[in-house]
């Protein structure tokens, strides 16, 4: 059952993003910059944990997932270090996420070369 | 003065001739409708090089090589070389014919490139300021999506209004020497920006700059529409073409039975997934050289417009907010 959950919320969220980038003018970037922004709203008003608990990686994994998890960092380092964790909280929780992109995408680049699209 | 046409225009008293040209282009281009014309089309994309960048490079060499080749010139018989692709600096346009050793000209018109190069390839041979000169352009689908959107290795999806940067190059020879074609005139464009800021629809940004053109060239040369066997824009694509054949409905003028667009002949959209059409530098250049120039050699054509049409996009001033200020030039063919 965690599966279909995980299936069926992670596709959902991407189904959406898809409407996005097909229906209106905004370029990846920006489409990308909302989920980020969107996951840490939702985080912040109570919402995406319970998605979270829910969906599992359908939930974590999407960009959507990463704003979430930059607001669970803030908000645990501020409630350790006060207002100083305001900078401190982000990079510490998303360290894993980023460190990991970008060591993958070097193993990547270093194993593949780009092709032409077809 | 007699040659100076109207307020953009000229008539050449003595019209040059386009003494050989050259193509070559990428895979795609050569599984695609103008694929039989073309004269050759690489196996990888990468022409032997490294990066996208060097390989379009190499697509000048070549396409120069080969122009050269069948005129029987040599490149010291060439004066002046006026030459552009879609890159910061013109960088695959001094990478390519560096080993010429031609006297250049670098020009950055993006796709309308093709027609100011024979534009003034033709002004510099009518002017007696040489016997030879040539006109390269050259665009690659790896080089400009890292240029204008994003490197192929993000592999990001491509939206449907968007073009195909067409990888190809075209070099073209214009001398006194007689040929089957000759260039009898010209219309400079200006700059026409409707404010349009889509980096994603080209075609849209470059309509009202082909129109402006189309219209001054017109009525500059006291023409209609009817002494043209064709009006070919560069890489409009289908949403542009539409949107010129709409514009100059409005004025008056119905383009819709002669007008044909490189960008949509260059690919079959329904089996290519080539979305709105053709684009950039090669797309124009490799589809005059292999499709347009033969059929007014052989006479099925006397008369054509061709207009390439260019969308002035910087990557700078876009992500500062601005809009992409559109041009186009229009050359008057002839079958001799």
């Amino acid at each position: 059952m965690e599966y279909i959950n995980a299936f069926w919320v992670g596709g959902l969220i991407c189904a959406l993003v898809q409407i996005l980038l097909d229906r209106t003018k905004m370029l990846p970037g920006r489409v990308m910059v909302l989920l980020v922004c969107t996951g840490a709203v939702l985080g912040f008003v109570g919402i995406y944990d319970g998605i979270k608990e829910y969906a599992g990686a359908g939930a974590s994994v999407p960009l959507i997932g990463f704003g979430h998890a930059l607001w669970i960092g803030v908000r645990d380092a501020v409630d350790e270090n006060g207002l100083l964790g305001v900078y401190l909280g982000g990079f510490t929780a998303s360290a894993g996420g980023i460190s990991a992109a970008l060591i993958f995408g070097y193993i990547a680049a270093w194993l593949f070369e780009p092709k032409m699209k077809k | 003065m007699e040659q100076v046409k109207g307020s953009q225009s000229i008539v050449f008293k003595e019209p040059p001739y386009i003494v050989s040209s050259a193509n070559i282009a990428g895979c795609k281009e050569g599984e695609g409708p103008l694929g039989k014309y073309i004269d050759s089309h690489g196996e990888d994309d990468l022409f032997g090089e490294t990066t996208w960048e060097l390989a379009e490079g190499a697509l000048q060499t070549q396409a120069c090589q080969r122009a050269l080749k069948k005129a029987n010139l040599k490149p010291k018989d060439i004066r002046y070389l006026f030459g552009g692709d879609l890159l910061r600096q013109g960088i695959a346009t001094s990478i390519g014919v560096e080993q010429l050793q031609i006297p250049l000209f670098g020009l950055y018109a993006a796709c309308s490139t093709s027609g100011e190069a024979l534009g003034l390839c033709a002004m510099a041979v009518a002017g007696g300021y040489g016997e030879y000169m040539m006109a390269v352009t050259s665009s690659h689908f790896g080089s400009a999506e890292k240029e204008f959107r994003f490197p192929l290795a993000y592999a990001n999806q491509r939206a449907l209004s968007t073009q195909w940067t067409v990888t190809g190059s075209g070099a073209f020879i214009v001398g006194r020497e007689k040929s089957n074609v000759k260039i009898t005139g010209m219309t400079v464009g200006k700059i026409i920006d409707m404010g349009l800021k889509e980096p994603q629809n080209m075609g849209a940004c470059m309509a009202p700059a082909a129109k402006d053109t189309i219209l001054t060239h017109l009525s500059d040369m006291e023409k209609s529409v009817k002494d043209y066997d064709h009006i070919i824009t560069g890489d409009l694509g289908y949403i542009g073409s539409e949107i010129l054949v709409e514009l100059l409905q409005k004025e008056g003028i119905d383009i819709s039975k002669i007008h044909l667009d490189c960008g949509k002949l260059i690919f079959d959209k329904e089996t290519q997934n080539t979305n709105a059409g053709g684009s950039g530098c090669g797309c124009a250049a490799v589809t005059l050289s292999s499709y347009i120039l033969p059929k007014i050699v052989s006479g099925e054509w006397s008369k054509v417009l061709f207009v390439p049409t260019g969308a002035l996009m910087s990557t700078v001033s876009f992500n500062e907010g601005e809009s992409v200020p559109g041009i186009a030039h229009a050359i008057v063919l002839e079958h001799v």
